[in-house]
């Protein structure tokens, strides 16, 4: 079954074309690298699934539901989670926070729950302040809890970020870029966390630059090349994709 | 002595403001610039219902409260498109707007002549006429409003603000809905801001326009920074300071001409030492981004 179904999708920016009729389908619990070289709409493509872009045509549909129309908390809260290329922490919070902003929640964000300080609201607090702490130790940054995250280093902070987007427990992952800049260690200990999540039912739908490095994880991929998809399948089938050669190595003699 | 008093309870009145700035501008990090219009709401609102109407002061408190959080509500709305520097100069756009009003609709408000004679709050018939017993008055407010904002930034809901203050697109990646709590923190700061106007107000038993002009606001503001944005205690600290240090230059024996204009150059002039040593205020936590 597809979990997201992308269709005709079309997204301008000032006459340049970021996403040019582009569709394509991502199978639940599959793992799904989406690559192309600099500009090439990869980016723009997880902003539009997201709500915090809206196309100029196509549809959208997660979970055989058009999404194309709502806010980006709504499509949150129905299951989609993402990061981000430059990642988005919360910097003057403590990393314990950042990752119990991810936690939905169900009484004690309300401003009555806060105003009167109720007994569901510190009940629900404690609960999700274990959970976050668990998560905390999934990525091994439980010692650094009352930090502020602003203070961790470029591989911590992509770590909290996924700590954070495991909080907020979605359905299907868009990851941006999730290895960018990591030392080996921790894009093998990156890499790892998105094998498991497979392992637990979810689907992961995730950026990379290079596209030798997705080869052992993805199941598909998806090249893209200005707005336009130009090569979908498996890693094999990819690597001796001509089209993607080209665009890849430069390759003009056709 | 009466005058001590008289100076805590300016005091007072200031910190209400301050607190309920903080909540706007510190925990939500929504630049605001018109915060004393929601006074002059509170204010005007409770003294045209007691002269013209003889309402009582105590439900003329509670209408300007909720008045001004109507004018909050209309404002928090144009917040959720603008951001950063545009919302500054749209809420000091709201700062002129309402001074404006009150000097020029002079049928309703008689404009530069103020409004002279406003009554005093009273209990079971005897007017609370007295400084201490304002004092007093005034305490259970600032204290009620203490409790209230550090309620709400005390909770999974004031860590939703501090979220927008860090990162407004991440946290509607968390599913918050950012729109909705802007508008919430909007309501509730001008909502005790017009308590703090009503209060004013009463006390004072005289308002005209030049009590609430964009200075006022700015010198509010200066508070919550002196203080420490995002820090309750930080709101308490800044606007005693403020407050009580101008009144000092009186016993240097400087005339009045020269005092004021001397306090606005000492505001200034500590906000530009602020921002560059102590950006995160006396005891906040929070600076401004580095951009």
């Amino acid at each position: 079954m597809n979990i997201l179904q992308i269709q005709n999708l079309v997204k301008e920016f000032d006459g340049i074309k970021a996403a040019d009729v582009l569709s394509f389908e991502i199978e639940e619990n599959s793992i799904v690298a989406l690559v192309g070289p600099n500009g090439s709409g990869k980016t723009t493509v997880f902003n539009l699934i997201t709500g915090f872009l809206r196309p100029n045509k196509g549809r959208i549909f997660f979970e055989r539901r058009e999404i194309i129309s709502f806010s980006p908390y709504k499509i949150a809260q129905l299951g989609i989670g993402r990061t981000f290329q430059n990642i988005r922490l919360f910097p003057q919070i403590s990393v314990m926070d950042n990752v119990m902003l991810g936690l939905p929640y169900e009484q004690g964000e309300s401003l009555s729950a806060a105003l009167f300080q109720t007994k569901k609201m510190k009940l629900e607090e404690e609960k999700n302040y274990q959970k976050a702490e668990e998560l905390l130790k999934v990525v091994g940054l439980e010692k650094k809890k009352d930090e502020l995250a602003e203070n961790l280093s470029h591989g911590q902070r992509k770590l909290l970020e996924l700590a954070r987007i495991l909080a907020l427990k979605p359905k299907l992952f868009l990851l941006d870029e999730p290895t960018a800049g990591l030392f080996p260690e921790t894009k093998k200990v990156m890499f790892d966390l998105i094998r498991n999540l497979k392992d637990k039912g979810k689907t992961i739908l995730f950026i990379e630059h290079d596209i030798n490095s997705v080869m052992d994880i993805a199941e598909k991929i998806i090249v893209l090349n200005y707005g336009k998809k130009i090569a979908e399948g498996k890693p094999e089938e990819i690597r001796n994709n001509k089209e993607v050669q080209k665009v890849y190595l430069g390759k003009t003699n056709l | 002595m009466e005058y001590l008093i008289h100076i805590i309870i300016i005091a007072g009145i200031y910190i209400i403001l301050s607190l309920s700035l903080n909540i706007i501008v510190g925990y939500t990090g929504l630049a605001a610039l018109g915060h004393i219009s929601f006074a002059a709401i509170g204010a005007y609102t409770s003294s045209l219902l007691a002269l013209n109407f003889g309402v009582s002061p105590w439900i003329g408190l509670i209408f300007g409260a909720i008045f001004a959080s109507i004018v909050g509500l209309i404002v928090g709305f144009p917040s959720l498109r603008i951001k950063g520097d545009y919302l500054a100069l749209a809420t000091f756009g709201l700062g002129i707007i309402i001074y404006s009003i009150a000097r020029n609709w002079v049928s309703l408000t008689r404009g530069p002549m103020g409004l002279p004679g406003i009554p005093q709050f009273s209990i079971f018939g005897y007017e609370i006429s007295s400084v201490w017993s304002y004092l007093i008055l005034v305490l259970i407010f600032v204290i009620i409003t203490y409790f209230v904002i550090r309620n709400i930034t005390n909770s999974p809901f004031g860590r939703v603000l501090k979220g927008i203050r860090e990162d407004e697109i991440a946290t509607a990646a968390m599913g918050k809905n950012v729109n909705k709590y802007k508008i919430i923190v909007f309501v509730v700061g001008a909502f005790f801001a017009g308590i703090a106007g009503s209060l004013y107000a009463h006390y004072i038993t005289f308002i005209d326009p030049s009590s609430f002009t964009v200075m006022e606001s700015i010198v509010v503001l200066l508070m919550v920074v002196f203080g420490g944005m995002g820090s309750l205690a930080g709101s308490f600290i800044g606007a005693s300071v403020l407050v009580i240090f101008p009144e000092l230059l009186r016993f240097l024996g400087m005339p009045s001409s020269i005092a004021a204009p001397l306090r606005q150059m000492i505001y200034g002039l500590l906000l530009i030492v602020l921002m560059i040593w102590r950006p995160q205020g006396l005891i906040g936590r929070f600076r401004f981004k580095k951009t």
